[in-house]
């Protein structure tokens, strides 16, 4: 029942619906014959067969939340594309690199036709005339699984001129990039995509759906969102919003990480499993390993503020996650148990964002550096007191104002809900606070125990040789 | 000798054709570049400018924002260690300690023979199968120390070479579009309206 498919590395299957892994126990899942046998290009074909008004009003309904990290409606963000301006794009974000997240690369890799017909079904609904899909450049596999299924399905007439003999003609052109963990945010994913420095572009005024690639329309899409759409046309939409909840309907793909008996890769019912379910539950994780006590986890990302376990109970559910003080963000848990070393967990992820930053903004390229160096400091024992509050006021020009943080029965906290202000032009800055302040709101202590007392400077107020 | 030779010079003319504006091709390009040298060269940049018509400046500012792109030769295997923060939590560490040991270099350096460069790496998108490493960028999961010296002694013996290509090489399968089934790439400004297929009529 628990299979751990030795061909996925990292997923679990279990005996839940499955909308976008489906195929993942076949060996073969990834080649078009596979596909064809198990319903594939069925969607597709059921999509072409109707107007493509109506199938765009259909992801409306079906309310198809992007699964990339914002979790904003697909069906809306299409029909944010300016009437009568052509051509518009597709651009697919491949580009899977925030900490502890892992499941769009699964889905490449094993499912890659799923991907491309879900590009299709997008392509048909929006009027989108041309597709990129932008793929991760250290993801060797999945850009060799994506190529060998696109090759296959040009030749089989699925993708390019006249698909499936109609008057529907798309490409889907597949582009790799080259290392740079800010180029998943999409203005920059479609900078990259021109062939320029992957730096974020200020939004608003203009988004990617009115201004995108070459100033034109354009969506992005996240590769799992896409995933979505050929069961979504198979099936229809009254059993799609059948799983999950109301606001969060269908599926989501969940990796969990860390401190747990078994971590993987887990297709969950959207909305009502809880992280208490994900991390403890038989058909999930089993709970923390060597049965010791959870400390900490993070809920949705090295972006998401931590939770602990006071927040166990709370469902995948962004309208209860966002008040609680953090998001959802990409379906990345990860757990850390009681032998945890706090600091320098926090500095594993502001490390990270710091050395992601593009370097566009000042308070993110000097704030975040800034925070790397005062945290190693500490977490090297030569940090002082002064530090601390040094950490907390390099935050504040990054994000002023309150921080969201969870609520803590211990600590008698009351939860700030997400999300927060910031100066910069993309969350990167923020989000190297983001462990910095998490842990320094719940675990204050430990960077108390670590740090020494300041000795002020003596200065006398007598000029020498007086 | 370092601009691209003729095979792949056949290659990138197919990349850029696909894409509307050229210097959309300008990354791929880069890949096949380092592909075939192992590092990208200056004349390899000079070359690229001229197929995409942008000063060499430019690439060479695109270039040095990836971190995938190196600029003097490296080992034949790089090997990153993941440092982030699932594989953190599951030792990479020490891991990384002990690559060090092994190789006899620290991170960010290249063994005297040029068989190997270690690297620090960041997320590699397989955080439950912590830690993890990409050799080449082929991945290695859940790795213990011995692990890490069975791997190490396999690449010295070559056993392995079929898997892991020298440095510079991704994907073996590339993407073919037949002519015959291509839709093909327009200007953006050449396109004044909008796709046939939304006449509010099915398409079959
Ligand atoms: C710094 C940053 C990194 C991001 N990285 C990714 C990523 O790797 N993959 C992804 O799909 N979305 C990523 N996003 C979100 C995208 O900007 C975008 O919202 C998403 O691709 C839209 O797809 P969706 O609506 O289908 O979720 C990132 C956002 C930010 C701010
Ligand atoms: S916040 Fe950081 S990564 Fe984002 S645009 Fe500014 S400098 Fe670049
Ligand atoms: S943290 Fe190492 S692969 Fe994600």
């Amino acid at each position: 029942m628990n299979a751990i498919y030795a061909h996925a590395p990292g997923f679990v299957a279990g005996d839940r619906p499955k909308i976008v892994t489906s195929r993942f126990e076949y060996l073969d899942s990834y080649t078009l014959e596979r596909y064809l046998a198990t319903d594939g290009y069925k969607g597709l074909r059921s999509a072409l067969s109707r107007p493509a008004t109506e199938i765009h009003e259909e992801v409306k309904s079906a309310t198809v939340l992007g699964r990339g990290g914002a979790g904003f409606p697909a069906g809306i963000k299409w029909g944010l594309t300016p009437q009568q301006v052509w051509p518009r794009y597709l651009v697919v974000n491949g580009d899977e690199s925030e900490p502890g997240t892992y499941k769009d690369r699964l889905l490449m890799e094993c499912d890659p036709h799923q991907l491309i017909e879900g590009c299709l079904i997008a392509c048909y609904a929006v009027g989108l005339s041309q597709c990129f899909l932008y793929i991760r450049g250290e993801m060797v596999l999945a850009q060799e699984r994506v190529a060998m299924a696109l090759n296959e399905a040009y030749i089989a007439g699925y993708v390019g001129k006249n698909i499936l003999g109609s008057k529907f003609s798309v490409d889907i052109i597949l582009h790799w990039g080259a290392g740079a963990y800010v180029v998943g945010e999409e203005t920059a994913l479609i900078e990259s995509l021109e062939g320029n420095r992957g730096m974020p572009r200020l939004k608003p005024p203009f988004f990617p759906a009115a201004n995108g690639l070459y100033g034109q329309p354009t969506i992005v899409n996240n590769v799992e969102t896409l995933a979505n759409l050929p069961w979504l046309m198979c099936h229809g939409v009254a059993a799609y919003t059948q799983i999950g909840s109301k606001t969060s309907p269908g599926t989501r793909m969940v990796a969990v990480s860390g401190h747990v008996k078994r971590p993987g890769v887990y297709e969950i019912v959207n909305g009502t499993t809880t992280f208490r379910d994900l991390i403890y539950g038989d058909e999930f994780c089993g709970g923390v390993r060597n049965d010791n006590k959870l400390k900490a986890f993070v809920p949705g990302g090295g972006s998401a503020p931590w939770f602990t376990p006071d927040q166990l109970d709370l469902p995948f559910e962004a309208s209860q996650v966002g008040p609680a003080g953090s998001m959802l963000g990409s379906g990345a848990v990860i757990v850390m148990d009681e032998t945890t070393d706090i600091p320098a967990a926090a500095l594993t992820l502001t490390h990270f964002y710091a050395h992601e930053s593009c370097g566009k903004c000042t308070p993110c390229r000097e704030g975040t550096t800034w925070l790397e160096r005062i945290l190693r400091r500490i977490v090297d024992g030569n940090g002082t007191d002064a530090d601390i509050q040094q950490l907390l006021e390099v935050g504040a020009m990054i994000s002023p104002g309150d921080f969201p943080h969870a609520a803590n029965e211990k600590l008698g906290l009351t939860a700030v809900p997400f999300p927060y202000k910031m100066t910069t032009i993309c969350f990167v800055g923020p989000s190297a606070f983001v462990p910095v302040h998490s842990a320094l709101t719940l675990f204050r202590s430990e960077f108390e125990a670590r740090v020494t007392k300041r000795v002020t400077i003596p200065v006398t107020a007598v000029g020498v040789g007086s | 000798m370092s601009r691209l030779k003729e095979a792949n010079l056949k290659i990138a003319k197919e990349i850029i054709a696909r894409y509307p504006r050229q210097k959309s091709a300008l990354i791929p390009l880069l890949h096949l570049a380092q592909e075939q040298d192992g590092y990208i060269t200056r004349e390899a940049m000079v070359h690229l400018a001229e197929l995409v018509g942008v000063t060499s400046a430019e690439v060479y500012g695109t270039a040095t924002f990836y971190g995938m792109f190196r600029f003097e030769p490296i080992g034949r295997y790089l090997v990153n260690i993941c440092g982030t923060m699932s594989c953190a939590l599951m030792g990479s560490e020490e891991l990384m300690h002990h690559a060090e040991k092994r190789l006899g270099i620290k991170a960010g350096g290249t063994t005297p023979d040029g068989m190997f460069t270690l690297a620090h790496a960041e997320c590699q998108a397989a955080c439950t199968e912590a830690p993890c490493l990409q050799v080449n960028y082929r991945y290695r999961l859940r790795v213990t120390p011995a692990d890490l010296d069975i791997l190490i002694d396999n690449l010295e013996a070559g056993k392995l070479s079929d898997e892991i290509p020298a440095h510079g090489v991704l994907a073996k399968v590339r993407q073919h579009i037949p002519v015959a089934r291509a839709v093909g790439a327009i200007a953006p400004e050449l396109v004044t309206q909008g796709p046939v297929w939304l006449d509010g009529k099915a398409a079959l």
